[in-house]
């Protein structure tokens, strides 16, 4: 495996990992795990470091959404075109190109329901390459990021065995 | 009740008294635990529930299922290990049940058994419960405690019948290449003896490939293979395990197997299965995350001035402590609240050293290493 790909590994798993434990994770040198982390950053790999939010647990949290939204296109707008304009607004926390049955899948964050469902009919749904939106509003969140949201797993194991 | 002389007679195992004193507190973090930090893998642990659902709950075939010992038989082409699956594997609970019926099976009561230590702590008991006799063959720091040719002739183990070979190693992690398992294994065969292969580590290599006994020359019809699904598929308290080997040997081991276990446990059966069908990927992911916490440990010990030579395998260190292991692991764990296991426990060898699991989280590696450097500091 080359560097940038386990450096990458192991941020992928937690990016608050400091550079000389990263270092020590992955047998590099703390220099070589530098550079690694500026390619990477560079090379636009790394676009950037977030925590993984429960936001269910926070008080005045914020409400998720995820809207399929089918467009149409012409000669003049690609998926691009209308992608970059979706991107734009901040309510916006994630867009994808799908495959399937609609165009993109985007995940809407917003402070109250009133705000996501605003959002989507006065901002997204006008749009005039829009044709259709579905809103699902999330209800609750079990995994996020690859993070299981639960009460730390008790370690039932001894804590002494051969 | 008058107990049997066997039974008195069997000693009392030392971990024991590092497990009763890590209880007593409640603020421990152990890196004493020879057991993974993961639960096994879902699809496994499904397939057990699933066919618990469709009733499956009586006995198996006592060598256990014909598609487990298929899949088994097919799993260890990696090694370059090739047996039969019908009279050639035995399914067992726990790799500890095959390796108690391989000393029954091959060991007659004053026969003599070479064991490297340190290692494994059932080893010797097992081998005395068969009527054996333990002989004892140190491994040493100097050759980051492989097993030697050297170090079987200065034991004396030309004259014994058996040897047991274990690694990847509990507690060291130290694994061996094929070249330095290619002169044990001329060794045994220039001797006549056969082995124990105790190989339930062996998924758990590091940059390199697991290297078996069994597959040197000549050695195959010489050699029990033992292996299982604790420690690769983090499924250790489902007790499943394995014997591969001459049919014999393996006839021999089903005898015994079939009037004191009658079979393996069903609903392991099927979790093993269906961990060997599709959860490569999970024991990959396992691998890597050991690696990524050996590296780290390796280094923050050596760092901290106690050295530590890398190991290849399994999910232990060895760092050399520098004086008595007791010792330091008793006030270590009274000053620290870190729990790890001295390698005296562990037989002729492990003195001086210290064995630490790195199977706990990388967040709790790094909270115990720090302790550790701190009382190896405030102690100098």
């Amino acid at each position: 495996m080359d560097a940038e790909r386990e450096v990458l590994d192991v941020l992928a798993r937690n990016a608050r990992e400091d550079i000389d434990d990263i270092a020590a994770q992955t047998g590099l040198d703390a220099d070589a795990v530098a550079a690694a982390i500026d390619a990477l950053e560079g090379d636009n790999v790394v676009h950037g470091y977030q925590a993984v939010v429960d936001w269910d647990r926070v008080d005045e949290g914020k409400i998720r959404a995820v809207a399929e939204i089918n467009v149409e296109l012409d000669r003049e707008t690609g998926y691009e075109q209308v992608a970059d304009r979706i991107a734009k607004f901040p309510a916006v926390d994630a867009l994808h190109l799908v495959s399937g049955d609609y165009d993109f899948a985007v995940e809407v964050l917003g402070e109250t329901m009133e705000d996501v469902s605003r959002f989507i009919s006065e901002q997204v749904a006008p749009m005039p390459e829009v044709t259709q939106t579905v809103t699902h509003y999330i209800m609750e969140t079990y995994k996020d990021g690859g993070v299981r949201f639960e009460d730390g797993d008790d370690d039932d194991r001894l804590s002494v065995s051969p | 009740m008058r107990l049997s002389d066997r039974a008195n007679d069997l000693p009392e195992s030392g971990i024991r008294k590092f497990f009763e004193l890590a209880e007593a507190r409640d603020d421990v973090i152990s890196l004493g635990v020879g057991e993974p930090d993961f639960s096994a893998p879902w699809a496994a642990r499904t397939a057990a529930i699933d066919s618990l659902e469709r009733g499956k709950t009586s006995y198996t075939s006592n060598r256990g299922m014909a598609a487990l010992r298929e899949r088994i038989a097919d799993h260890h082409e990696r090694y370059d290990q090739s047996y039969d699956p019908t009279d050639e594997t035995l399914v067992t609970t726990g790799a500890s049940e095959a390796v108690d019926l391989a000393f029954r099976a091959l060991v007659d009561p004053g026969d003599t058994v070479a064991v490297h230590e340190p290692t494994y702590i059932s080893y010797g008991p097992g081998i005395e419960l068969a009527g054996g006799e333990r002989l004892t063959v140190p491994t040493r720091a100097a050759d980051d405690f492989a097993l030697t040719r050297e170090s079987l002739e200065a034991a004396g183990a030309a004259d014994a019948d058996l040897l047991v070979c274990c690694y990847p190693n509990n507690p060291t992690g130290a694994t061996m290449t094929d070249e330095e398992m290619a002169e044990v294994a001329a060794f045994c065969r220039d001797e006549d003896l056969r082995v124990v292969a105790d190989e339930i580590y062996a998924a758990l290599t590091y940059g390199a490939d697991h290297s078996s006994i069994a597959t040197q020359p000549g050695m195959r019809e010489r050699t029990v293979v033992v292996n299982g699904f604790s420690k690769a598929y983090a499924m250790t308290g489902l007790r499943l395990g394995y014997a591969l080997g001459p049919s014999e040997a393996i006839d021999a081991m089903n005898r015994i197997h079939q009037y004191t276990m009658l079979s393996a446990p069903t609903t392991p059966q099927y979790a093993a299965c269906e961990a060997l069908d599709h959860c490569d990927d999970e024991v990959a992911e396992m691998v890597d995350e050991y690696n990524r916490r050996r590296r780290l440990v390796v280094s923050r010990f050596n760092e901290m001035g106690l050295d530590t030579f890398e190991p290849g395998g399994a999910f232990y260190a060895f760092p050399d402590c520098g004086g008595d292991d007791e010792a330091f692991a008793e006030a270590l764990l009274e000053a620290q609240g870190v729990a790890v296991v001295p390698g005296s426990v562990f037989g002729e060898g492990g003195e001086g050293h210290l064995r630490v699991s790195y199977a706990t989280s990388m967040r709790e590696l790094k909270e115990a290493t720090d302790r550790i450097a701190t009382f190896v500091e405030e102690r100098d």
